[in-house]
């Protein structure tokens, strides 16, 4: 009998003791140092969690290597963050040097990704990203590739604490956004802009025509009966791909033309200002693989300049609301263009009454 | 002279390189498949290298849309893929991703993490994702025949693994690791997100819904599973009396911070006040922010009246544009065996199945059919915290029992319009 439905391992049998033990019992954390984050029991019991940069795509023989050096340093226990860091857990502060040496030699983690709002220096995490052509169907530009040009370029800021804030930069291959980079401090979408050329042949033998022409949220497609296939309309189509997800008749890749367009000014915590989406700064920029160089330098001249003029605390979306969108376009050199005006008609007012944050009174 | 110049480009610099990931498992799993050992896909992680080399010089991907593919008895927790280089590269033909559900929170044991890595050592490519963004283990490609036995095979691990959600189906609850490290933790993520993974397990196999829908728990409103924006039903943990504050401790702060213009002046609803000696906390002004705790984690606490907020219908632009999630539930107790949450779980996963379209995600549907009907699907009353204010045009509709009896009304029924 094959077994179903047994769900994951349970959470509790693949805790560390020291955190068993004081499981919902913490009092107090301390970031020692840039990616050691030391957390003090009520119990008087320490742990410290060194934390270490990963590209998310690990090989088994890097996992099985995390797995030796968690033998050895963590009493066989880790674990993964929700950006793509891995952790390991120590008793003994004085084997941390070693673990990250041994991390870094064997293979090749550098150790950080951390942020201390007490002292209010910040580290950057690592950059949440989706597949790109290393596994999607839809994605306009890549994704690791990507990721890896930029955190090269951003290196010392996730090995230090030298950011007067957080910032979260994420990226999307496409515009479903897997991973939901909507509301990150910096955001990277990959775009398609020209609309589907409809492979008459394939619409016919694989798509349900009528649910691919009211997927378009655009009213861009029509049925053609006779012809048995669909037409478009180029001036309505804003390149979402959506009639492709829906059906592999209607491709709209150009290689020429695809590319990213980059957002800011998007949080999620609650701290100090609700949470908001991220808003688009640079229509596009252009596939420049294998290092996209200027995307990476737009990401860089936007984190930098925000770094250098923000106050203590000062999220992206927070410094310009200080400064001014006049201001941020001025101080990062960026251009501000016809396309960066809304005019997505289609884009209801979702509620804008209605209550986006925790932020409320008892 | 190198079959991938391009994505060699990608080796250099100091950033953990995916590249050197793929090379190392391409190596690894060659040199292991020549000693003899039962590997199926030895040469499928140098196959990808091959089309990614091809894809960054054509500025394409090469793979087609997905069939459907998944193992005995599901509908979901595998994404097919196959390759439109298939002629030239057969070993990338067929490169399906499983999604394997991790444990909550993303702790592991070195026990089961080896396990994982013999399986697909055994039937995959050898190349993962850890984790994918809804927070499954992704186990990168394989073939359609190796589907099956490798989904056994995990089930027949020592610590056994199960398949998490794809499709339009309940995906993966995902939490923040709350209790287990994190002091500001207001419930317990872990367990309840647990919980929740084992009651809707059906639901999370069988894609049955009119599309996905997102579980995620997180312990305070720092939100570090970023729930409130990607998850159709967010959970975050929140509490409802003071702050607690420790005076000695924050004195100790005081030693070397600048309390007033860090921690006073940045209290969004200007609730805290410091005279050198004592802070105090408006309780009646604080909005939970979180800003003062996160600065003195030694001195301030959240209160002891623990819950959570829930905030519903959060996700990213498609089709009708992106949701913050709305606060529905702005307080709910969240006590084990969690009976009054999962039933207002239930009963939105069946109102949204009845009534949702095809590929209409909830914010989406109570957009179409307003909050109010929401809030009496899940038997809630109106609440002020749900709004940020009142609206703003005056095109209310009102109930045939608000009204007043009037000859005016009389004439509407009359002619069989009330
Ligand atoms: C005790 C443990 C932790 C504490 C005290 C903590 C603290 C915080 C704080 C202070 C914020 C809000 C920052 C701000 O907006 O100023 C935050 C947000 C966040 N944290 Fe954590 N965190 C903890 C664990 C983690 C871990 C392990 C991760 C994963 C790497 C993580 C990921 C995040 C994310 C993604 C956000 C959301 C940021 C946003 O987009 O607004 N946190 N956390
Ligand atoms: C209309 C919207 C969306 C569509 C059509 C869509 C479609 C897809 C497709 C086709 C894949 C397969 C990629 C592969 O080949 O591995 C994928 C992967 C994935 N998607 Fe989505 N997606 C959408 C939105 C989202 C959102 C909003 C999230 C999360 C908040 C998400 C989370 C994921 C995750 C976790 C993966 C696994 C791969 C990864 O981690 O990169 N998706 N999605
Ligand atoms: S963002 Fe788009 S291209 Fe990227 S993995 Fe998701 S669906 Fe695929
Ligand atoms: S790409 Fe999007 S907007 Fe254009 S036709 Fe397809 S669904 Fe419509
Ligand atoms: S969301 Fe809150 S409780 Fe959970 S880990 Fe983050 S700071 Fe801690
Ligand atoms: S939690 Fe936020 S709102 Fe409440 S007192 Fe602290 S800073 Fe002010």
């Amino acid at each position: 009998m094959v077994k179903t439905d047994f769900g994951p391992p349970k959470y509790d049998t693949m805790l560390h003791p020291i955190i068993k033990r004081n499981y919902g019992k913490w009092k107090y954390h301390e970031v020692i140092r840039p990616g050691v984050i030391k957390r003090v029991a009520e119990s008087g019991d320490v742990i410290y969690v060194v934390r270490f940069g990963t590209p998310r795509l690990l090989s088994i023989y890097t996992i099985r290597e995390l797995c030796d050096i968690a033998d050895k340093y963590s009493d066989g226990y880790l674990r993964w963050t929700s950006r793509n860091n891995v952790e390991f857990f120590l008793t003994d502060e004085k084997k941390i040097d070693a673990l990250i040496k041994e991390v870094k030699k064997r293979v090749g983690f550098p150790c950080g990704g951390t942020w201390d709002a007490v002292t209010g220096k910040y580290g950057l995490s690592n950059i949440v990203h989706t597949q790109g052509w290393v596994h999607c169907h839809t994605p306009a530009i890549d994704a690791s590739g990507i990721v890896k040009s930029i955190m090269d370029e951003l290196y010392e800021y996730f090995v230090d604490h030298k950011l007067p804030a957080m910032c979260r930069i994420s990226l999307a291959c496409c515009a479903n956004m897997c991973g939901a980079v909507h509301a990150s401090d910096i955001a990277i979408v990959g775009i398609h802009r020209t609309p589907p050329l409809p492979d008459d042949d394939m619409v016919r033998r694989t798509c349900e025509i009528p649910s691919t022409v009211a997927a378009c949220p655009t009213g861009a497609l029509k049925p053609d009966m006779k012809a048995k296939t669909i037409k478009v309309d180029v001036e309505k189509c804003m390149y979402c791909g959506n009639c492709y997800t829906m059906c592999p008749g209607m491709p709209l890749f150009d290689p020429e033309n695809d590319g990213a367009a980059i957002l800011v000014g998007g949080k999620i915590s609650d701290a100090r200002r609700p949470p908001e989406l991220s808003k688009v700064v640079v229509p596009w920029v252009p596939n420049e693989p294998p290092r996209w160089p200027t995307l990476v330098k737009y990401i860089k001249q936007i984190l930098e300049a925000w770094a250098s003029n923000a106050r203590k605390h000062e999220r992206l979306i927070e410094w310009i609301d200080r400064i001014g969108w006049e201001r941020f376009f001025e101080i990062t050199g960026l251009e501000f263009t016809e396309h960066l005006i809304d005019d997505y008609r289609i884009t209801p007012y979702f509620y804008g009454e209605l209550r986006t944050s925790v932020q409320f009174r008892w | 002279m190198s079959e991938t110049p391009l994505v060699d480009e990608l080796e250099k610099g100091p950033w953990p390189s995916f590249v050197k990931e793929i090379k190392k498992t391409a190596e690894n799993m060659e040199k292991r498949a020549a000693q003899g050992m039962d590997i199926k896909l030895p040469k499928t992680a140098r196959a990808l290298l091959k089309q990614l080399e091809i894809s960054y010089k054509d500025k394409k991907t090469h793979w087609k849309h997905g069939g459907i593919v998944s193992v005995v008895g599901y509908g979901g927790g595998v994404i097919g893929r196959y390759s439109d280089l298939g002629d030239k590269i057969p070993e990338i033909e067929h490169f399906h991703t499983m999604r394997i559900n991790m444990p909550t929170g993303w702790f592991y044991t070195t026990k089961a993490l080896r396990g994982l890595c013999d399986v697909w050592e055994k039937w995959g490519s050898g190349l993962t994702n850890m984790h994918g963004s809804t927070g499954d283990i992704i186990f990168l490609g394989t073939r359609s025949e190796y589907l099956q036995p490798c989904f056994e095979d995990l089930g027949n691990l020592e610590i056994p693994f199960d398949l998490g959600g794809s499709g339009s189906a309940i995906r993966t609850p995902s939490a923040c690791m709350g209790p287990a490290l994190c002091e500001f933790a207001c419930y317990d993520t872990l367990d309840l997100c647990y919980e929740l993974t084992m009651t809707f397990q059906n639901e999370l196999h069988r894609p049955m819904y009119p599309y996905k829908f997102k579980f995620k728990c997180s312990g305070c409103p720092n939100d570090c599973v970023a729930a409130k924006a990607r998850a159709d039903f967010a959970i975050i943990g929140n509490w409802k009396d003071e702050i607690k504050v420790d005076q000695e401790a924050v004195k100790e702060y005081a030693k070397w911070m600048d309390i007033e213009n860090e921690v006073v002046k940045l209290c969004p609803t200007k609730a805290i006040s410091w005279n050198g000696r004592e802070l105090k906390i408006d309780a009646k002004n604080c909005v939970h922010c979180m800003h003062c705790i996160n600065k003195m984690p030694k001195a301030l606490k959240p209160g002891d009246e623990r819950g959570a907020t829930i905030l519903i219908g959060g996700k990213a632009p498609f089709v009708e544009g992106a949701v913050i999630g709305w606060v529905m539930i702005p307080f709910i107790e969240i006590k084990k065996p969690y009976e009054e949450i999962k039933e207002i779980a239930t009963r939105t996963l069946e109102w949204w199945d009845e009534e949702g379209k095809f590929r209409e995600r909830l914010a989406e549907l109570i957009w179409r059919k307003g909050v109010r009907e929401y809030l009496k699907v899940i038997g809630k009353d109106v609440d002020v915290r749900i709004v940020k204010a009142p609206r703003n045009n005056p095109f209310m509709f009102f109930k045939k029992e608000e009204l007043r009896p009037s000859p005016y009304i009389e004439e509407l029924k009359k002619r069989g319009m009330f």
